[in-house]
Formats: structure tokens, C-alpha cells, sequence
């Protein structure tokens, strides 16, 4: 076991896998010989060259439309979008394209493609490079939507997704690419896509969320267990598709159920867990399902009292506990 | 830019088998299309979108790439590309009827949106020019894999407005792909002319931007179309990059059966636009040439009625899809989260 950090995880995901398997390649912007602006292809350039290793110009559009064409016709593309804020350009070839190509042709074609992109606050990264973005894709069928939430998750979901026959959206909590250690087998293993994990065993209260929420959850359930409550922590790391049997057992356990998200809470991926909990888990509940999620505003605000604000953190997430528990 | 202007099948390095072959798909393309509006006429299918007017352009076009190894990304006019690239009049045909066994989609498509993987056509959808950016990855992928294929991908000139064509053509141009970007000007898109929707007359001079060959081509001239394919194919094939090819075409019917043309267009122009019709026009030079004798038109003429009845026989008789199949390929495999709906997935098409 080695110990690397989120991002360094990542990168070598991507290297095991393009040296697994040549029909891998990796295009997006400042992907070459700058490596990525957060360094998560650093190095690939070097080792892999111009064919494998594409600096794209800024049409996010076209990185994930031509991955599309690249997938149908035998590659493996992993295209990075700079920060998920600007994934929005590449909308209609996620939905419309990418999502739909095995249903609507029949099962004639797949589209076997990556894409990974960085989102997430608490950077100072403002309205547009603070984005959670993943909603809009679970919302999706074809879609399938990552969310790691550690340096093992990463690389193991990394390489299912890209051994994956369908399309991944692979998002990273940018917050967490240096501040997140962990340790990282060396061997070649995979966790595999569509299976969540309890992160800590409890028995009051079932606390559901990924990402940077994850390890919030996790040190929100060590502040309240100092109080006396016993706190479950259930990491999704794949929001579509979802582990729909770990969530609701643990549910059915716990009899509580809080969903945390950084998102806006409006409509956000929390919403469909709780209402799937409401639905399928009615008659063991032994209190509301709540959220503790961002604020509805349209962005995270860049001054620091603001973001702040903003953001979902560990005091918040004990208080929304507390009063579950309480409940 | 050039403009392109040819004589006749010798010149241009087509054997009269040849050229007997491409009338026959230019006339075979036209009697399904008037077939499907007949059966739209008649009830039997809701919606037909058309390629008449367009299919010379097609079948001269796509003639110049290798069926079975190269690539097209096709929209929904492209009846006669498909039936060139291998498609058969029952795969068009099912594809009206949305049958369950239409090769294009199962029946989940509107008629229209065809594809095949057996003939590398890549699956149309309805948002415009996206399969531009689909054509440059498969070239992408071309390059890198060494395969030797070229992508070819075609659309109005009304979808080449989008976005994606700029960002596909940069790239394509940028890494000088095995790629071919077919424009057919029908001068309309829907009911907005040309001059509404084009800020240049020719959509080729904007290949100048790109750093790429532009051509217009006149698409009622089916050898005209094949001679800038071959050398467009032929660029490409050589590493020499993409090229814009523009044909300038005429939309013989409405947008599609839900729209009436002559509310935005004068009768004269109607009028006079027939005499744009290529497939006249290709017979003409064809008969003219010595190609086309009336025993060998008597028999085409024969033979594609005959496809035709046969097609649509066949496609009336095919069962619909069973609503059970309908969760079917959303994604390789089936989740157990992904749940059918609370009205359950039900058995035989009757009941729905």
C-alpha cells in the first residue's frame, strides 16, 4: 500500500490504464505538456505522445463530441473538462448524443468514453469554478455519474469507468485533490461502478452523500458522537447507477435518514435519494427525511465570508444530525 | 475555392456499370420517397422527412468512399447515402414503420433517423449538426489508429450554422484529419431562405476560415458531385486534411410532412425548381451518353417498383416492438435501480 493524495491517484489511473490498453486516449485543454491545470495528467504527454495525449482548443462542445465519434470508432476516450462549470457547452452532446446512442440505435452502437471534470467550492473559486454539476447528468438515463470521494475510490472507479461500456461522467472535488490522503493498493484492482460504501457503521441515524460531503459526513458524525448518537455513514460514489439496496438497507436500520449535498438544494441529486426513501423505505422511518445542501443561490459567491456561507461543512451537517436525532 | 464542372462518366474514371449503378440508387431513393409520402398520405405512417431533390448530390458523393470501411455520420434527408453506403429499400422502409426489427433503431426513432453499425452509419438524431463532431472523432480515431478510413458526415446548410461545425472543423483542420464536412444547400431552412440564415452565398467560402479546401459543387450533377468526393476522399486519404464540399441542391417537397411549402414559397419558384430535379437530369445525360438504353430503363424502372412494393409489404407486416423490450439498452447492462414504471413493462404491443 502507498499513500498519494486524490489527484495523484488519478493520474495514475489514467497512466495504468493507458499503458493497459492502447486504444486509450486523453483530450481536453492544457492536457499535454502542462498537464492539466490541476497536474491530473502530468506526465501522460511524455510517456504517451501527441496521439494519445490531445491539447484540445476551448470548445468543450467538440472534446466531448469528437470523444463520442473517437468511442464508436474503437478508442477509449477520457476528456477533461477544465472545471465542470464549463460543461455546460458540451450539454446537448452529454444528453443528446452520448446518453441516448445505445438506446436509440438499438444496442447498434455504444459510446465508451470518460469524462472527467473537477467541480466543487470552497476554493474561492466563485460562481464559476465552484460548481457541482452532477444533477443535471443523474437526471439522465445513459448516463452513468461518478463521484469518488478518496485516493483508492478514485483510481479503482477511474479504471471501471474507463473499462465501462457506457459513458461516465467522472467528477473530482477539486477542494480534495491535495487535501485528501489515503492509501492506494499496488496492485491492479478496480471498485466497481454502482456500489456504494458504508464509510462508518451506526446505528441512529444514516448520514448519505459523496464527494468532499463524504469525508464531511464523516467528521460530523465524530462531533456528535461525543453527544451520544451513533451516526451511519453511507458514501455513494456512484449517484446513476445507484446503489439503491446498501442506501435502503442502511435506512431500514437506522430508521433516519439525512442526505447532505453541496449542490443547491432545490432539485438537487439529494432530492431523488430522498424521495427513492420515502418510497421504498416508508414504513421503517422514524423521522423526516432532511437535506442539509448549498443554499439556492445561483452561484457560490467568491468573498470569503460569502463562500462561507455557501458552504455545506461539517458543523452544519452535526446540527442537521442533531435535530434528526432528536427528532 | 473551385468550382467544379465536369462532362461526362469516362472522363471521370466510372465504368458504365457504374454509372447504371448510380442511376439506379438516384432513382431508387426517389420512388421510396414518393412511396413514403403516399403511405403518409393514406394514414400509414405519421411523419416523413424527404430527400428529393437531394439525392444525386448523395449518391454522388458517397459513391466516392469504400462501403464497408469508411465512415458517414448522415442527417435526416439522407435516404440516398444510406442506400449507397448499404442500407436496403426494407431497412429505409422499417425505419417509416418503426418496426421492431427497423436496423436503425428498433422503432425508437422517428422516420428519419437512420444508422447501421453493419455499414459504419453512424445513428442520426434530431438536434442539428452534432454528427459533425461524431465524423471528426471517428477521423480522430482513424488517425490514430491507422485504419486508412475516411469520415465523411453531411447536413443542410441551415444546420451548418451551428456551433459544432466551427468547433469541428478547427479541429479537424487543426490536426489535419481524414475527414470530409458535406453541406447540401437547399436553400431553406424550413421556411427561412438562404439570405435569412447565411451571411455569404456560398457556405464553401467559410472554409477559408479553417484553413481548408472549400468546393461548390452543383448537386443536380451527380458526376459533378462525384469528381469533388473523389478528390475531397482522396486529400483526406493522404493525410492532406479535411475539405468542405458545398452542393448546391433544390428541396423538391416540404420540410417534411408536417410543413406546406407554398406558404413561404412562390409557385414560380416551385415551378421553376423542377427543372433542378437531378434525377431527370442524370437520366438525360445517361441516355444521351449511350448508358441508358430503353431496355436497361425499362428494366431499373421495373426492378425498383418491384423493391419498393417488396419494402413496404415487408415493412407492413413486421410486428411492432413489445413494450417489455423498452427498458432494453440504456445501458450495456440492466441495473436493478433502474426500475420499470409503476404500469410495469407490458406483453404484446396490442395493449398499448
Amino acid at each position: 500500500m502507498a499513500i498519494r493524495t486524490f489527484i495523484e491517484a488519478i493520474r495514475e489511473g489514467l497512466a495504468d490504464e493507458m499503458r493497459r490498453d492502447e486504444r486509450v486516449i486523453v483530450l481536453g485543454e492544457d492536457v499535454g505538456k502542462k498537464g492539466g491545470v490541476f497536474l491530473a495528467t502530468d506526465g501522460l504527454w511524455a510517456e504517451f505522445g501527441d496521439d494519445r495525449v490531445i491539447d484540445t482548443p476551448l470548445t468543450e462542445s467538440m472534446i466531448v463530441g469528437a470523444s463520442i465519434g473517437a468511442a464508436v470508432n474503437g478508442l477509449r476516450p477520457v476528456a477533461e473538462i477544465q472545471f465542470a462549470d464549463f460543461i455546460h457547452p458540451a450539454f446537448n452532446q452529454l444528453v443528446s448524443e452520448a446518453a441516448r446512442m445505445r438506446y436509440r440505435s438499438n444496442n447498434g452502437y455504444a459510446v465508451p468514453m470518460v469524462v472527467r471534470a473537477p467541480y466543487g467550492g470552497g476554493v474561492h473559486g466563485a460562481l464559476y469554478h465552484s460548481q457541482s454539476v452532477e444533477a443535471f447528468f443523474t437526471h439522465v438515463p445513459g448516463l452513468k455519474v461518478v463521484v469518488p470521494s478518496t485516493p483508492h475510490d478514485a483510481k479503482g472507479l477511474l479504471r471501471s469507468a474507463i473499462r465501462d461500456d457506457d459513458p461516465v461522467l467522472f467528477f473530482e472535488h477539486k477542494k480534495m485533490y491535495r487535501s485528501v490522503r489515503g492509501e492506494v493498493p499496488d496492485r491492479d484492482y478496480v471498485v466497481p461502478l454502482g456500489r456504494a460504501a458504508i464509510t462508518r457503521p451506526g446505528s441512529q441515524v444514516t448520514v448519505v452523500a459523496y464527494g468532499l460531503m463524504a469525508h464531511y459526513a464523516l467528521e460530523a458524525a465524530d462531533r456528535v458522537a461525543d453527544e451520544g448518537i451513533s451516526v451511519e455513514v453511507v458514501d455513494l460514489r456512484t449517484l446513476r447507477p445507484l446503489d439503491t439496496d446498501l442506501l435502503l438497507s442502511s435506512v431500514r436500520k437506522t430508521g433516519k435518514c439525512l442526505v447532505v449535498y453541496e449542490d443547491n438544494r432545490f432539485g438537487g441529486y439529494g432530492a431523488e435519494v430522498a424521495a427513492i426513501v420515502a418510497e421504498q423505505a416508508f414504513d421503517y422511518l422514524d423521522g423526516p427525511i432532511t437535506r442539509i445542501a448549498g443554499p439556492d443561490v445561483p452561484g457560490v459567491p467568491y468573498n470569503h465570508v460569502l463562500e462561507d456561507w455557501f458552504m455545506v461543512n461539517p458543523e452544519k451537517i452535526a446540527d442537521g444530525i442533531r435535530r434528526l436525532a432528536a427528532y | 475555392m473551385a468550382r467544379t464542372s465536369v462532362g461526362l462518366g469516362a472522363d471521370v474514371g466510372l465504368s458504365n456499370d457504374d454509372l447504371v449503378a448510380m442511376y439506379r440508387l438516384v432513382a431508387l431513393a426517389r420512388a421510396i420517397d414518393e412511396r413514403m409520402w403516399i403511405l403518409n398520405r393514406a394514414g400509414r405512417i405519421p411523419f416523413v422527412i424527404s430527400g428529393q431533390g437531394h439525392e444525386g448530390a448523395q449518391v454522388g458523393i458517397t459513391w466516392a468512399l469504400r462501403r464497408g470501411h469508411d465512415w458517414v455520420a448522415p442527417f435526416y434527408r439522407s435516404i440516398a447515402t444510406c442506400l449507397t453506403f448499404g442500407m436496403s429499400p426494407r431497412d429505409i422502409m422499417t425505419a417509416q414503420y418503426a418496426t421492431a426489427n427497423d436496423p436503425s433503431s428498433g422503432g425508437r426513432q422517428m422516420p428519419g433517423h437512420y444508422g447501421s453499425h453493419e455499414h459504419n452509419l453512424v445513428s442520426v438524431s434530431s438536434p442539428v449538426a452534432t454528427q459533425i463532431l461524431h465524423a471528426v472523432g471517428i477521423a480522430l480515431a482513424a488517425k490514430v489508429r491507422h485504419t486508412d478510413q475516411v469520415a465523411m458526415t453531411f447536413m443542410g446548410e441551415g444546420s451548418s450554422n451551428q456551433g459544432d461545425v466551427h468547433e469541428g472543423l478547427n479541429f479537424a483542420a487543426i490536426h489535419r484529419l481524414p475527414f470530409v464536412f458535406v453541406v447540401e444547400n437547399n436553400g431553406y431552412a424550413i421556411s427561412v431562405p438562404a439570405a435569412k440564415e447565411l451571411s455569404v452565398e456560398d457556405v464553401a467560402v467559410r472554409a477559408t476560415g479553417y484553413g481548408i479546401p472549400g468546393v461548390v459543387v452543383d448537386g443536380t450533377d451527380v458526376l459533378a458531385c462525384y469528381v469533388a468526393a473523389r478528390d475531397a476522399v482522396a486529400r483526406a486519404r493522404a493525410g492532406d486534411g479535411p475539405t468542405l464540399i458545398e452542393a448546391k441542391v433544390t428541396r423538391l417537397t416540404g420540410h417534411s410532412s408536417d410543413d406546406q411549402q407554398t406558404k413561404y414559397r412562390s409557385a414560380e419558384e416551385l415551378e421553376a425548381e423542377k427543372a433542378r430535379d437531378p434525377l431527370p437530369r442524370f437520366r438525360e445525360q445517361l441516355v444521351a451518353a449511350g448508358v441508358l438504353t430503353d431496355a436497361v430503363l425499362s428494366g431499373l424502372a421495373s426492378e425498383i417498383v418491384a423493391a419498393v412494393e417488396d419494402a413496404t409489404t415487408y415493412a407492413e407486416a413486421q410486428p411492432d416492438p413489445d413494450p417489455s423490450t423498452a427498458l432494453d439498452w440504456v445501458y450495456a447492462e440492466r441495473w436493478p435501480s433502474e426500475t420499470p414504471p409503476p404500469w410495469g413493462l407490458g406483453r404484446g404491443s396490442e395493449d398499448h
